[in-house]
C-alpha cells in the first residue's frame, strides 16, 4: 500500500467519527417520545399527513400491530413497483420508449427494492423509464430505508420502556424517518452531486457525433434472439461504422442521494457508481462513501442516546469499526499489489506519481486503487450495495473482503437501521455466552435475556447464513444456476456464492459477470431477498414486545458492563466467529482456492 | 385490517406523491438553477455543437489520438447508453488475451516503444466510459501522438499539462488526464 492509500482511509475516518455525535444526537431527537424543537418544526406537515390517511399518530402499537403495519404497508409497496415495471409502455417520462419489464424480472426488483436489497439483474438505462425510477424504485429507496429505521426504534424501545405492552407506532416512525431524516439529507446530497457533474433532468437521452469514427460489431441472432454461429462455432458479426455516441441522462442525482443514504445502492445507471454520471469525480465518491456510512454510524450514537448511556452506543460503533478498518486496509492492499497474470506481459502495476498501479481492471482512474478498494468494504460492510469497481474483476483476496464482510450478517455498519438492529441480536447472544460462562441469567441494558429472546436473536443471526449456505448449495446443482456463470474455474464459484450472500444479507452488490437475469436466478434471489428481509424484523420485533414488557434490573455486582473494551472484543469475537465458522469452507472453494492458484 | 390496508394505501400514495414527484422536480429545478452545466452532462462544445462530455470518455484507435481505457461496452466501445465493465475475473485467460491484444495495438502504432505499458492502457475501465487516463499513460503516448501529429513533444506536453488535473483538494481519488478534451485540443491546434 502507498503513503496516499493510507491517508485516503484515514481521512475518511476521520470525517466519518466527527460527524457521528451531531447526526446521531439529531436522530436521537427526531424519536425522543418528548416533544422537542425538531419535532414541533414539522409538526404541521405530520398532522396533514396523518389526517388525510387516517391515522392515528397517538395510537401506541404492541408488537403484533407495528410487525403487521410495518408488513402491509412493505407488501404494497412492492406491489406497486411491480405493477409499475409491467405497465410502464403506456405511461409517461418514458422517452426511450422502453417496454414492459418481463414478469419474472419485475417480481425480483420489485422485492429488492423493498427489501432495501437493490439487487439490479437489469440495466437502468436501458429497461426502466424515468417514471418508473422516480415513482418506483427512488419511492422504495426511502421507504425501504424508513421502514428499517422505523423497527431500529421499536427494537431500541424494547430496551429504554419498562414493563410496558407497546414499542411505538409504525407510522410515526416511518414518517419521521422520512421526513426528518432521509428526506433533507438526500437533498442537500443530491446539490452537491449535481455540482460535481451528476446529471439531473428530464430529457431524452443526447446524441452527440464521434471525433474518431469507430467500428461497431454485433453478434447476429437468429428470431429467437439465441446467437448464430459459424461451423467452427465461433460467433457470427456484423461490422458498420459508429459515428455518434449516445450519452444517457435523467434525474439521477436525486435517487443516487437516496441510493447511498438508505444504503440502498440500485444504480441509476447499469455500472452504478463507477458510471462518470452517477459518481464523477474523488469528491462525489468520497461524499458517496461517507453517505452510506453516515446513518448506519450515526444511529449507534441515537441508540446510547435512547436506552440513556451514551457508553452503549459507543461500545457498539468501536466494534463495528475493529471489524471494519484491517478488512479495509486488506481490501485496499490486495488490490494495490496488483494481477499476477499481467506480471509476464511488459505491464506496469507499479504505484508511482504518475498512477495508481495495482489491479485496474474493472476500475476507473480517477479513484485508482485507494478510492475503489474503501467504496467495495464500504458498500459491503453497509448493506448498501452501490459499486464504484467491478467486484467480479477484483483480486482474489480483494473480492473475499466484500463477500466475507456481508456473509458477517450485514451488522458491521449494515442497512440503515437493520445493522443496528442485527448487531443488537449479535449483542444478545454475547452476553447470552458471557452468562453461561459465569452461570449467571444474562441481562443486556438493564433486561433479563431469557429463552424467548434468545430464541428471536438466535433466528435473527441465523436466517441468513442458513439462506446463503442452502442458497449456494441449490444454486451450484442446479443447471440453470451454473448456467449464468461467466468465470472459469474457482472464480465461477465465488461468482455464485457472492450472489447469494448478497440476497441473502439485502446488500445487493453482485460479481456482475454472472448472467443473473434470468428465471432461475430472479426467483432465487427474491426469495433470499424477501426472508433475509421480513421474517428477521418480524422476529426482532417480537423481541422488542417480549423486553419491553419486562421490569428494568438495576446492575449489579455481578452484572456485566456492556460499554467496556472487553465486551466490546466479546461481541465481535461472537460476530466473526458465526461469520468463521458458517462461511470458511465455502470461502476455501472461491475466492481462497482462486488466490492459491494465481500465486502459484 | 380493511382500515390498516386503507391507512397504508393513503400513505403510499402520499409518500409516492413527495418522494417520487416533488423530491426529484425540486431538485432538478434547483440543479438547473444553480449548476445549469453540470446537471445537463458537462458537455463539451466545438463551434457551438456539442461533441461529447466531459465526463463521458470516447473511443480513440488512431496513432494521432491520445488513447482513453479500454472499454468492454458492446456492440462499441464507451457505449454510453449502455455502460458495463468488463466483469472478467482476475486468473480469467479472456484478461490476460485482451490485456495481450491491447498492448500488441499500442505497440503496432508506435514501433520501438518498449517501455512497459501504464497498467489502465491495457485494462478494461468500471463503467467502459472512464474519461481519463493517468498521467503516466498520458507520457508513454506523448512521443507517439506528437510524431504522427509532426508537432513538437514540449507542445504536446504543455496540452496534456492543461487537462491534467491533481488529486482533489491534494488528498482524494488519483491525478489523471481528460482524453476527450485533449484531443480536441489537438485537433483545433491543427486547424490553426
Amino acid at each position: 500500500m502507498t503513503t496516499n492509500d493510507f491517508i485516503q482511509v484515514a481521512v475518511f475516518l476521520v470525517v466519518l467519527l466527527l460527524l457521528i455525535k451531531p447526526v446521531g444526537s439529531y436522530m436521537a431527537q427526531v424519536f425522543a417520545d418528548a416533544p422537542n424543537r425538531v419535532t414541533r418544526f414539522g409538526a404541521p406537515v405530520e398532522r396533514l399527513l396523518y389526517r388525510l390517511c387516517g391515522i392515528r399518530a397517538d395510537e401506541d402499537m404492541g408488537w403484533r400491530r407495528y410487525a403487521i403495519a410495518m408488513l402491509v404497508f412493505n407488501m404494497l409497496g412492492l406491489l406497486a413497483v411491480y405493477l409499475l415495471q409491467r405497465v410502464q409502455q403506456w405511461l409517461p417520462l418514458n422517452p426511450q420508449h422502453f417496454g414492459a419489464v418481463t414478469p419474472d424480472s419485475a417480481i425480483n426488483t420489485a422485492i429488492s427494492f423493498a427489501s432495501n436489497t437493490n439487487w439490479q439483474g437489469y440495466g437502468g438505462e436501458s429497461t426502466m423509464s424515468y417514471l418508473t425510477q422516480m415513482l418506483g424504485l427512488a419511492v422504495q429507496n426511502f421507504l425501504s430505508a424508513a421502514t428499517g429505521i422505523a423497527v431500529l426504534v421499536a427494537v431500541v424501545r424494547g430496551f429504554s420502556r419498562r414493563s410496558s405492552l407497546s414499542i411505538g407506532n409504525f407510522w410515526v416512525d416511518l414518517t419521521r424517518s422520512t421526513l426528518y431524516i432521509l428526506l433533507p439529507f438526500s437533498l442537500i446530497l443530491s446539490l452537491l452531486l449535481v455540482s460535481q457533474g451528476v446529471v439531473q433532468n428530464l430529457k431524452p437521452y443526447v446524441d452527440v457525433p464521434l471525433t474518431q469514427h469507430i467500428t461497431q460489431v454485433e453478434q447476429l441472432k437468429d428470431a429467437d434472439g439465441n446467437p448464430l454461429k459459424d461451423a467452427k462455432g465461433n460467433p457470427l458479426t456484423k461490422e458498420s461504422p459508429a459515428t455518434v455516441q449516445t450519452l444517457p441522462m435523467g434525474p439521477a442525482a436525486s435517487q443516487i442521494a437516496i441510493k447511498q443514504l438508505g444504503t440502498n445502492g440500485g444504480g441509476f445507471f447499469n455500472a452504478n457508481s463507477a458510471h462518470p454520471y452517477e459518481n464523477p469525480t474523488p469528491f462525489a465518491n468520497f461524499l458517496e462513501m461517507l453517505a452510506i456510512f453516515l446513518i448506519p454510524g450515526g444511529l449507534c450514537y441515537s441508540f446510547g442516546v435512547l436506552v440513556g448511556d451514551r457508553r452503549q452506543g459507543w461500545a457498539i460503533l468501536a466494534t463495528m469499526l475493529l471489524i471494519f478498518v484491517p478488512l479495509a486496509i486488506g481490501a485496499v492492499a490486495a488490490e494495490q499489489a496488483g494481477n499476477p497474470a499481467l506480471h509476464g506481459l511488459g505491464v506496469d502495476q507499479q504505484a508511482s506519481a504518475l498512477q495508481s498501479g495495482g489491479n485496474m481492471e474493472g476500475k476507473e482512474t480517477r479513484f485508482g486503487i485507494a478510492a475503489s478498494g474503501l467504496f467495495t468494504a464500504i458498500t459491503t460492510a453497509a448493506s448498501c450495495g452501490a459499486v464504484n469497481n467491478a467486484h467480479d474483476s477484483l483480486t482474489p483476496l480483494g473480492g473475499l473482503v466484500p463477500m466475507w464482510l456481508m456473509q458477517l450478517g450485514e451488522v458491521i455498519f449494515g442497512g440503515v437501521g437493520s445493522g443496528l438492529y442485527g448487531m443488537l441480536a449479535f449483542a444478545v447472544v454475547a452476553v447470552f455466552i458471557a452468562g453461561l460462562m459465569v452461570g449467571r441469567t444474562p441481562e443486556y441494558l438493564g433486561k433479563k435475556i431469557e429463552a424467548h429472546e434468545m430464541k428471536m436473536a438466535s433466528l435473527a443471526v441465523l436466517i441468513p447464513c442458513a439462506l446463503v449456505v442452502v442458497g449456494t448449495a441449490v444454486a451450484v446443482m442446479a443447471p440453470a444456476g451454473v448456467a449464468g456463470v461467466a468465470n472459469p474455474g474457482a472464480h465461477g464459484f465465488s461468482e455464485i456464492l457472492y450472489a447469494v450472500t448478497s440476497a441473502s444479507n439485502n446488500n445487493g452488490s453482485a460479481f456482475g459477470g454472472l448472467s443473473a437475469n434470468t428465471p432461475f436466478w430472479n426467483v432465487l434471489t427474491g426469495l433470499c431477498m424477501f426472508i433475509a428481509r421480513f421474517p428477521l424484523a418480524i422476529a426482532m420485533l417480537a423481541m422488542a414486545g417480549s423486553l419491553a414488557a419486562k421490569r428494568h434490573v438495576p446492575p449489579s455486582a455481578g452484572t456485566l458492563p456492556t460499554h467496556t473494551p472487553l465486551f466490546v472484543t466479546l461481541l465481535a469475537c461472537v460476530v466473526i466467529v458465526v461469520g468463521a465458522l458458517t462461511f470458511l469452507p465455502a470461502l476455501a472453494l472461491g475466492p481462497i482456492a482462486e488466490f492459491l492458484i494465481s500465486a502459484h | 385490517m380493511k382500515r390498516l390496508i386503507l391507512n397504508s394505501l393513503a400513505m403510499l400514495v402520499l409518500m409516492t406523491a413527495i418522494l417520487g414527484l416533488l423530491y426529484p422536480l425540486a431538485t432538478t429545478g434547483l440543479a438547473q438553477l444553480l449548476f445549469p452545466a453540470q446537471a445537463n452532462g458537462s458537455l463539451v462544445s466545438r463551434d457551438g455543437k456539442a461533441v461529447g462530455s466531459r465526463l463521458i470518455g470516447q473511443s480513440f484507435t488512431e496513432p494521432k489520438y491520445f488513447w482513453g481505457r479500454p472499454s468492454a461496452t458492446a456492440p462499441m466501445a464507451n457505449n454510453g447508453a449502455s455502460s458495463t465493465p468488463s466483469n472478467q475475473g482476475p486468473t480469467n485467460p479472456a484478461l490476460t488475451d485482451a490485456a495481450r491484444q491491447r498492448i500488441d495495438a499500442l505497440r503496432a502504432a508506435d514501433p520501438g516503444n518498449a517501455a512497459p505499458v501504464p497498467v489502465e492502457l491495457v485494462t478494461a475501465s468500471g463503467s467502459g466510459l472512464d474519461p481519463e487516463i493517468s498521467p503516466a499513460a498520458a507520457q508513454y503516448q506523448l512521443a507517439r501522438v506528437a510524431k504522427a501529429r509532426g508537432l513538437e513533444p514540449a507542445k504536446v506536453q504543455q496540452l496534456v499539462a492543461r487537462f491534467t488535473s491533481g488529486r482533489q483538494f491534494g488528498v482524494l481519488g488519483e491525478p489523471r488526464v481528460n482524453v476527450l478534451q485533449l484531443n480536441l485540443a489537438l485537433d483545433a491546434l491543427a486547424k490553426q
